[in-house]
Formats: structure tokens, sequence, C-alpha cells
């Protein structure tokens, strides 16, 4: 009986694709899920590391923008990683899933390492540098190729073949560092044994890669946009049968593209042994291959949304390491709560919930509910519930009590009144985390001692006004 | 003349801030130490470092933030402007923990030339000609040849137990370099020291902190019939495999009875806590840190754990009577008596003490009779592979 009732009732809500956002939208709801996760993540310190939200999310930005030095590190970090990004965007946007940056970054820094290592100081300078260069984009876009060729004319899985290319170039690093370093520890030292060739500063000694990345940013923006490659790599990713059809050589640009994306790799790794820390070793890319496809993918592999988001990733970095914890897992753990709520809000960019409306009554008293609703949001401040669909609510509810209310504005209605459950929810669940953790709570007491009986009172209210 | 009046001004000036410097001290209260680990306190061998620091900084009474600690900070430039930070945060000491490091933090020194870096397990400050950078290690295969000897305790034990136990030590190493041969030498010595007959294979892992290699090469090593592990490599990966094989194992860096409650017998290590409160007070005293600092058993820089309830029985009486004997200098670790290479005894050796690109021999390190480790430099460099003990990279 009661299943057959149920069968007959809406689901409580069903999702359904949006319409493209308009920009200033979508932003927002970004920015807000990051504000919420940075939030989130300074309660959790108060609860686990002791340090208040207030203090912990200004010592995020203390370790980024607290002294100059930091600052040009910032860029210059960022920089790399952008960088790596960057030369995934055309292999990402043709479908091919280049999951071998960080090898190739560390080929090319290994082909610069040894000519640094064989060369420095044996021939003039300019040669050196010339040589490091293009050795290491050369040997970097060679490693590209070789999954690019398989996949072309065999059609291997390129995920799993770059993937595998990866351990080969760390051990590859590894032999040869054990080759050149004779004492076996595995360390090789610039002063000593690379003759401390580096390349020359430009200003100062992060200014060469920061300037590097912002050239071939604009230079990937300009040809991905606008060049005929950019055009042909695009379509071999929509379908590779409609690009043979208008006659794209698709074999060729497989290949043509991961040249391109393993030279810029190429780039990175030079300036990464060359530039930066003036050795190779196994750790030289550090991961930032991997990081990079989230930069890329978050970005839209668009090179200028890709700004951002390397910023992101680099800021929680170097954010986290102002904390000086002893134990690094809480830095990883506010890195992982920020990249949660960032994928989890494209879900909200691309997909609208739609709520069941509860029982159907006259529009104006619907309004009252929705205008109550949106009350705990705005108090709320611990959920972080979104600011900006408050508004869109108020709207929303007003449209609703002239009668005229259009689907979209009914939806924003039933999103705000959402909302209003989640933070309820929110709120009651807050009330049990007290209970549990009272050490914690003692110092976020201290800072919303004010603020929080108020809080609860107005959403014990509004839950008797459910009721 | 106006050049001559310059030139002398200047001097006068240098000579006045050389003055002033050796002078006076940093006052304690404006005094900043900042340290720089490689890995967080998951790894033994940056734990051991960082209780040591904190046991420092509280026993000379800094506060807390008179001290930064910055952990994970990797062997590459990274390190470089880590310690340049600490710098512009007002450091008066920057001290790193690991070899990667060195190169990074002479960088740094170079830059600050008021500030003191401190580093430690290097081997480039005695020839790099900078006043404020130091190299500190320790005689920590002293340490080592106690740790074999209650090694050797055991597999006697195990023997009188089982005749057929073989006499056989594992080793699992990170890389076939002077301060892992020193190691497993000294230890294979003073297990030999006990038990004449045992007989050590050494495999190394090619990293310094890799939990899985660890564990599969400790694993492989009780397959081809070791009775007894030792390790020197940050993870606790080969006393976890000795655990679950039931293997008793010599451990390094501190106890680690918490991960083989069963098997654990006893550990070596290095003890810095005595090198932080000598650096920070000779920076307090406004003298000169030494370019190449040694810790020994007497400065209490080398220290072996109280031996586990599964160690044999008198170990500790044992361990005694040897630590007394190697304090008067009556025995030395690396005797040419008790060592052969290639079936010979050795009198001669150019070890490689300054580093440079060559990697060659360059300071005679035997004489009277032994093997001179840690003496001409901190870092071990004792690299000659003694008969007994079989290499193999895994």
């Amino acid at each position: 009986m009661i299943r057959n009732e149920k069968a007959k009732r809406d689901p409580l809500f069903h999702i359904s694709k949006r319409e493209t956002l308009p920009f200033w939208k979508s932003a927002g709801i970004r920015a807000i899920a990051i504000v919420a996760a940075l939030l989130l993540s300074g309660i959790l310190s108060a609860i686990f590391i002791g340090v208040d939200p207030f203090t912990f999310i200004g010592k995020l930005f203390e370790g980024v923008f607290g002294t100059e030095r930091r600052i040009w590190t910032t860029l210059r970090n960022l920089s790399v990683l952008l960088l790596i990004a960057l030369a995934l965007a055309p292999a990402f946007k043709m479908k091919f899933w280049n999951i071998g940056a960080e090898g190739q970054v560390l080929i090319g820094g290994l082909a610069c390492a040894v000519c640094m290592y064989f060369l420095g100081g044996k021939a003039p300078d300019a040669v050196v540098y010339l040589c490091m260069a293009v050795s290491g984009i050369l040997a970097a876009a060679l490693w590209a190729v070789v999954p690019a060729i398989f996949k072309a004319f065999w059609g291997t899985n390129e995920t799993l073949f770059t993937l595998m290319m990866n351990y080969v170039a760390m051990q590859a690093v590894s032999f040869f560092t054990s080759l050149i370093v004779k004492d076996g520890s595995g360390t090789m030292k610039n002063a000593t044994h690379l003759h401390g060739v580096q390349f020359p500063q430009i200003g100062n000694a992060y200014l060469l890669t920061i300037l590097v990345a912002v050239v071939l940013t604009v230079g990937m923006w300009i040809y991905l946009r606008y060049s005929k490659h950019g055009y042909e790599l695009s379509v071999v990713g929509e379908s590779e049968n409609t690009a043979r059809y208008i006659g794209i050589n698709v074999k060729k640009v497989i290949i043509r593209t991961m040249a391109l994306s393993g030279a810029i790799c190429g780039v990175a790794g030079v300036l990464l042994v060359g530039a930066i820390n003036g050795t190779v070793t196994t750790s030289t890319a550090g991961g930032q291959g991997f990081t990079a496809i989230i930069v890329a993918w978050l970005g839209k592999f668009n090179p200028v949304f890709m700004i951002l988001t390397s910023f992101l990733l680099v800021f929680l970095e170097k954010g986290t390491s102002q904390l000086d914890l002893m134990n690094n897992a809480f830095a990883s753990m506010i890195t992982g709560i920020v990249f949660f709520f960032i994928i989890g809000c494209e879900f909200f960019v691309v997909y609208r919930l739609k709520f069941r409306r509860p029982v159907r009554k006259e529009s104006a008293s619907d309004a009252s509910v929705g205008g109550n609703a949106e009350t705990p949001p705005s108090t709320e401040t611990e959920s972080g519930t979104p600011t900006e669909e408050k508004s869109e609510a108020e709207s929303a509810t007003e449209g609703a009590a002239d009668g005229t209310a259009s689907p979209y504005r009914r939806v924003c209605d039933k999103l705000a009144q959402g909302a209003g459950t989640v933070a309820k929810a929110c709120a009651k669940g807050f009330g049990a985390l007290r209970g549990t953790c009272s050490k914690g709570m003692k110092r976020l007491k201290s800072l919303f001692g004010k603020k929080n009986p108020e809080e609860q009172r107005t959403e014990e209210k509004d839950a008797e006004e459910e009721k | 003349m106006k050049k001559i009046l310059a030139v002398g001004l200047a001097a006068s000036l240098a000579l006045a801030g050389v003055g002033a410097m050796a002078g006076c001290g940093v006052d304690k209260d404006d005094l900043k130490v900042g340290f720089i680990f490689l890995h967080d306190e998951s790894s033994t061998y940056d734990k051991n470092f960082i209780d040591a620091a904190k046991a420092a900084c509280e026993k000379l009474g800094l506060r807390d933030d008179q001290v930064i600690m910055k952990t994970n900070v990797d062997e590459d430039d990274n390190c470089y402007d880590t310690a340049a930070d600490l710098a512009d945060a007002g450091c008066d000491i920057v001290f790193a923990d690991s070899f990667g490091h060195e190169q990074y933090l002479m960088k740094a020194a170079k830059e600050f030339s008021d500030v003191q870096f401190c580093h430690a397990t290097g081997t480039q400050a005695h020839t790099a000609g900078l006043d404020n950078f130091h190299n500190a290690f320790a005689s920590i295969y002293e340490g080592r040849y106690l740790a074999g000897v209650a090694a050797g305790m055991k597999l006697q034990e195990m023997k009188e137990a089982n005749a057929s136990t073989a006499m056989k030590i594992g080793y699992v190493g990170a890389f076939p370099y002077a301060e892992v041969v020193s190691g497993y030498t000294s230890f294979y010595l003073g297990a030999r020291s006990v038990v004449s007959d045992v007989t050590m294979e050494v495999r190394y892992t090619n990293s310094w902190y890799d939990p899985n290699a660890e564990l599969e090469t400790a694993n492989k090593l009780i397959d081809n019939g070791c009775t007894l592990i030792s390790q020197h490599a940050d993870s606790l990966g080969a006393p976890s495999a000795c655990e679950q094989r039931k293997v008793p194992n010599v451990s390094y860096n501190g106890s680690t009875e918490a991960a083989g409650p069963t098997t654990y017998i006893i550990s070596s290590r290095i003890n810095w806590q005595p090198y932080f409160e000598y650096i920070i007070q000779s920076v307090l005293d406004g003298e000169k840190i030494a370019t190449d600092w040694t810790g020994t058993i007497a400065t209490g820089s080398v220290e072996v754990t109280a031996p586990s309830s599964k160690a044999a029985a008198n170990t500790q009486a044992k361990l005694d009577e040897v630590m007394q004997k190697l304090k008067n200098g009556t025995l030395r670790v690396f005797d040419t008596s008790k060592f052969t290479v290639g079936g010979q005894t050795l009198t001669t050796y150019l070890a490689d003490v300054d580093s440079d690109a060559n990697f060659t021999g360059d300071t005679e390190a035997i004489h009277d009779g032994y093997f001179h480790e840690s003496e001409y430099r901190s870092a071990p460099y004792f690299d000659l592979r003694i008969d007994g003990i079989t290499e193999a990279t895994n």
C-alpha cells in the first residue's frame, strides 16, 4: 500500500541538465564552493590542530603573500605547474589521455642535466644553454611521440602506455644518476658535479620561468583558439570519423599534437633542471605531471582558466606549508576538501536539482515558506550556504507571489528551500559534533560565542514553523 | 689618495665588524631557530631529528615563537626557498636534516652571511670555505657495532636453542654509499666479534624511504636464509616484514618495538640533541660553530636503546663492557687485524674525503692499525667491501 503511494508521488528531487549558465553565475558558484571549502577547513583546523578558523585562513594567505620572496616563489611554482598543464591541454582536447607528463618532464630534465654535466665548462656558456634547451625539449617530445605513434597506427591504449612510460623515465633518471655519481649516494649535486652551469638569471631567479609560462600561455591560447591545428585537434577529439570525412589526416594530427605536448613538458623539465634546481632526481617533477591533469581539467583546457586553477593548487600547497605541521596528513586533508568542493560544484554548474513541491498550497503561503527557508543560510556561516542563491530565491519568491513564476524561478525557489533544509541538517549535525568535540568547540565558542546562541534560536524557530 | 683612504676606511670598518661579531652573541630573547626536515614525523629518520630539536629547544628555554619547524621540504630548490624564507623571518640558525639538502642550503648560506646554516650528514662544509655553513654527523659506526654485538648474541642464543640455525644476517640498505657501507660493516664486525662464522647479505633498495621496497627486500633476504635482519633505510618496512615472518630485527633511528613487538631486539641511533644544544649555545655566546662536527659516545650523540625482552640474556652487561672499551680506545671498530679485503689485510687506503667530481681517494685513512672513520670529516667515508659480506641490488 505504502509502496504504491510512493510510486505515485514525485521523487524528492530530480536532476536535469542546465542550459549554459552565464559566466558570472558559474563563476559565482565556484567562488562560493571555494569559500565554503575554506570555511569548513577552518572549522576542521580548530578541531584537529587547534588553530582557529581565522588564524588558519590568515596563515594560508600569509604563506602565499607574506613576503616578497613568497610571492615570487608562488608565481614561479604556479608557472611550472601551469606549463605542464598547458602541455596536457591540446592532448586532452584531442581526447588523447596523456597521463605521461611526469615522465616527459623528467626525460626533458634528464637530457638538460646531461648537457650541463658533459658540456658545462667545456663549451661556451651560450652553446651549453642552447644545447640544454634543445636537447631537453627534443627528448621530451620524442618521449611523448612514442605512445602517439602506437596509438595512431595500431590503436594502443594511450592512457596505459603514457602512464607506464613515467616509470621508465624515473628509472632512466635513477640509472643515469648512478652512472654519473660514482659515490653511490644517488644524489647529484650541482656545485661539484654539474659545474654550476645554469641559465642566466633575468632580473631575479624566478622571472625566467614566469616569463616563459606567460609567453606559452598566450601562445597556447592562440594556438587552440585561432590556429588551423587547434581546430583540427578539437575535431579529432570530437569525432575521428568526422575528421577523416572532412579530410583531416588523423594520424598526423595525433602525432603532431603529442609532439607539441611533449615539447612543452620538455620546457618545464628544462626550466626545473636548468633554471630552478640545478640537478635532476627522480622526484624533480614531484608529481606535478599528475597534478597538472587536475589543473587542465578544472580549467576546461582553456589556458586562461588554467592560470586560476593552478594558482589555487599552488596556493593550497604553499599556504598549508605555513601551518608548520609535524604531520602533513592534515595539509593533504585540506587539499582534498577543497578539491571535493570544487569538483562537486561542477555538478551544480552543469545540472540543476528540481525539488518536489511539498504540498500544493496557495502561492502566497508558498512564498512565505520560501522566505522562511532562506533565513538560516544568512546566519549559518559555517555551512557556507551560497549567498548568491539566496538573492535568487528572493526574486523567485516575489515571482511566485505574483503567480507568474517562470519555471526557472520556481526551481530557484525550491533550491533555496533545499538550501534551507541542508542548512538545518548541518546545524543539527553541528550540534551533534559539538557534543563529541567539546575541546575544539571551546575554541570555536570563543569566536562564535556571541553569534551562536542567536543562530540556534532562529533555527529552532524555523523548525517549529515548519512543523 | 682618495682611493687609499677609501680602502683604509673599508678595512677598518670590516675589522670593526668582525670584532663586533666575535665579541657578542645574540640575546636569548631575540634568538630564532629554523629547522628544515625532509619528511614529517611519520619517517623514523626525521622523527629522530624532530624529537631532538624539540628537546634541545625546551632544555635551553626557547619560547615556541622562537622555533620554526618546516616539514616535507624536498631536496630541491624548495629547500633553498625554505631556508631563505626562514632567514627572512629572522632566524639566526637554519638547520637542515637531509643529505640532498646540502647544495641548496649552501646556496642560501652564500646569500645570508649573518645566518648560521647547519647541515646534518653533509660532506662539503670542510672544503666549501663558507664561514656560516657547517656539517655535522656522529660516529654512528660505534653504535652500529654495539647493535651488532647484540645481534651476535641473539644469533648465538638461537644456535644454542637449535644447532641448525644458519648464522646469516640480512641487511636492507638504501644506497651503495659510504654512509651505508660504513654502517653495515661495523654492524657485521660487531656481530662477528661474538659469532666468528657469521656471514651477511646486503641488498639495496636505492631509496632512502620506500616502505614497500624495504618490506619486499627484507622478505627476499629471509627467503635467502637470513635468520636476523637489520636495516639502514628510513621506513618501518623491514621491521614489519620481520614481525610477519617472526625473524629477529635490529633497528636503526630508535626503537621500532611498536612495529615489531615480538621481533625487535635493539636499535642504535644518533641523538642530535647535543648538537642542537651546541649550535644554539654557540650562537648565544657569539662563538664560532665548528665547520665539521662529529658527535661521539662521549658527547652523548651515539646511543643504543635498552635491549628488548627478546634480546639474548646478559646483552646489556656485554654492551656496557664493549662500550667501555670503545670509550677508552682499547677497542677500535675498524681494526685492520679484524677484517680482510679480498683475502688481504689492509695497511693503506686512500679514502674519498673531499667530495669533488672525480670520486677518487685523497686522504690516507689507515694508520696505527685501524681505519680512522669520521676523523677527517664527520660524514662516514669507509667504503671498503670486506670479506664475509655479499652485496646485491634488489
